[in-house]
């Protein structure tokens, strides 16, 4: 016990205004206020990843910060009973093969989603503005775990987004890639390009359980790193690591046809400043879990922050919502 | 160079007179360190001093030889064929016949024959000949779209739409003898070849069953043939 507390204590014992008593209060009292505000804290943490960083962009939602297109398919929940236990609030989930198609209307439907999907650039060319494809971020033809599988996104909607502050349709959410994501503009609900991809989703999702988080959602959330996220640091292993794609100037690397052979990470032809990806703790999710592909979680957590700093440190298109405003 | 200059510039014309200059010596190939195809394709017909003409085993074209396994070499991005001959050079590529090769070669040489296959026609798919081999069933799958179970990307994510490569560091995977394909697959897990870049190739192959290597080594011979080439 540090002397002035100590002297503090016989001055007060001495006056009498002291009593031991109060200690126990003082204990008390803290444990009561740590129980209501940090507990249940720590508790929707665990079963809401979200929850937090969704609670810091709400005071802000003018920022590009809040611009929250969560690309990871990581869609905004905040109706999950608060308190449930890790185990009940995440569920296994297995999604039927590539090529185990129905036939038919629904699986002629499937398919164009499918293409739609991995080569956005054909099948929804009218409403991309960069040269990306779905299928960049979403690996395996958007089936991959911890890559923001569609199979795991589709049974969380309908549900409430601050990014557009009402409640979206999984439609909606689609859409909303477009505009972001792929720098376009939103298909119109009912288009074909829309049912095509909801179509594919639902088949893929067809026997997950519907509200339920099912495990190898989004990308696996980060802890903080822990030294800050440092563009320096994220340079150098950008170069060792990712150039050999992306192309030293990030660019992407191109086919004689014009495509992306690999995809751009800013610039022009890139996500804009809307996009979910666009978030340091977002990217440095994908990253980590995803890249260099085929050799996911081989990058530290520290270098995919690192790089994801990186990334995003350079320009792209603006934000739309921005621009207009 | 005396022609009369307009007096009122004379500064941008001398820098433009430079450039000329500097452009004209590169076209005449000036530079030495320009490779040079034509020497390339004569050492590729004759051979040299401790070298075997490449031709004998690789094709008069490059086109390589099934049969035996030997790897086509025309149409590969120029940069992946230096870099190969320097990995038999430096022994992060192992095989017995390219490694005294290699190491016969000089850095011009290597950059004049690596500039005269690249610049050969590369391969283009035959006209649709016999049955496919029901070994090949799970090829095409894993070249066009993976094994992400197991986190096998698909062979064309890196190496190109069709396996045509992406230069310059993703070479042409379709049209290459079966063999080859299985026994560079085998090098990569064994390690006898570890010239990838970040050892990517690596990190694949260990992945993939003999089966895998077999299935994806006969489908990329030649794509067509399983009716399937997406």
């Amino acid at each position: 016990m540090p002397i002035w507390l100590r002297t503090w204590i016989q001055g007060m014992k001495q006056t009498g205004r002291f009593h031991p008593s109060w200690i126990l209060l003082v204990v008390l009292t803290t444990l009561v206020v740590a129980g209501i505000v940090w507990i249940p804290t720590q508790m929707v943490s665990k079963t809401q990843p979200e929850s937090l960083a969704d609670a810091r962009a709400v005071p802000a939602s003018n920022t590009p910060a809040s611009a929250t297109e969560e690309e990871s398919a990581a869609a905004k929940k905040t109706h999950a009973p608060a308190g449930a236990s890790l185990a009940s609030a995440t569920a296994d989930f297995t999604p039927p093969d590539i090529d185990d198609l129905p036939d038919g209307d629904f699986g002629d439907a499937v398919r164009l989603g499918r293409n739609i999907f991995n080569d956005t650039q054909t099948y929804a060319r009218a409403y991309v503005g960069n040269g990306l494809n779905c299928v960049n971020c979403h690996l395996d033809a958007g089936r991959k775990a911890d890559s923001g599988p569609l199979w795991a996104a589709f049974g969380m909607f309908p549900t409430y987004r601050e990014k557009n502050s009402q409640v979206n349709t999984y439609e909606d959410r689609l859409a909303g890639c477009f505009r972001f994501s792929m720098n376009g503009k939103e298909p119109p609900r009912g288009s074909k390009e829309l049912v095509a991809l909801m179509s594919y989703s639902y088949w893929m999702s067809r026997g997950a359980p519907i509200g339920v988080e099912l495990k190898g959602r989004g990308y696996p959330k980060l802890a903080a790193p822990a030294q800050p996220a440092d563009t320096a640091r994220g340079k150098k292993i950008y170069e060792a690591n990712c150039a050999i794609c992306h192309g030293a100037d990030g660019l992407g690397t191109r086919l004689s046809d014009g495509r992306y052979a690999f995809p751009p990470l800013w610039g022009d032809d890139s996500f804009n400043a809307g996009a979910g990806m666009t978030q340091v703790h977002n990217a440095a999710a994908f990253i980590r879990a995803n890249m260099p592909l085929g050799q996911g979680n081989t990058l530290t957590e520290q270098e995919a922050w690192d790089v994801a700093k990186f990334m995003n440190s350079h320009p792209r298109p603006a934000d739309p919502r921005r621009a207009k405003s | 160079m005396k022609t009369p200059l307009p007096r009122s510039r004379p500064c941008i014309n001398w820098s433009l007179m430079l450039g000329i200059l500097l452009i004209a010596c590169a076209s005449l190939g000036l530079n030495p360190a320009h490779a040079d195809s034509r020497a390339g394709a004569t050492l590729a017909q004759q051979g040299g001093s401790g070298i075997s003409a490449c031709v004998s085993c690789h094709g008069a074209r490059g086109e390589g030889q099934a049969a035996t396994g030997f790897p086509r070499l025309a149409g590969q991005p120029q940069a992946y064929l230096l870099r190969q001959m320097q990995a038999f050079a430096d022994g992060t590529r192992k095989n017995p016949m390219m490694e005294p090769i290699a190491r016969a070669l000089s850095a011009q040489q290597m950059r004049d024959l690596a500039d005269h296959y690249a610049g050969l026609p590369g391969w283009s798919a035959p006209v649709k000949t016999g049955s496919p081999d029901p070994a090949a069933a799970p090829g095409p799958r894993l070249a066009t779209a993976g094994n992400w179970d197991k986190e096998i990307p698909a062979c064309f994510a890196c190496h190109g739409p069709g396996g045509a490569g992406i230069a310059p560091h993703f070479p042409a995977i379709t049209g290459q003898p079966r063999a080859y394909t299985r026994t560079q697959l085998k090098a990569w897990q064994a390690g006898t070849r570890s010239n990838d870049s970040q050892g990517l190739m690596k990190s694949v192959a260990d992945r993939m069953t003999d089966a895998d290597i077999e299935a994806v080594s006969l489908y990329l011979e030649n794509p067509a043939a399983t009716g399937r080439s997406e």
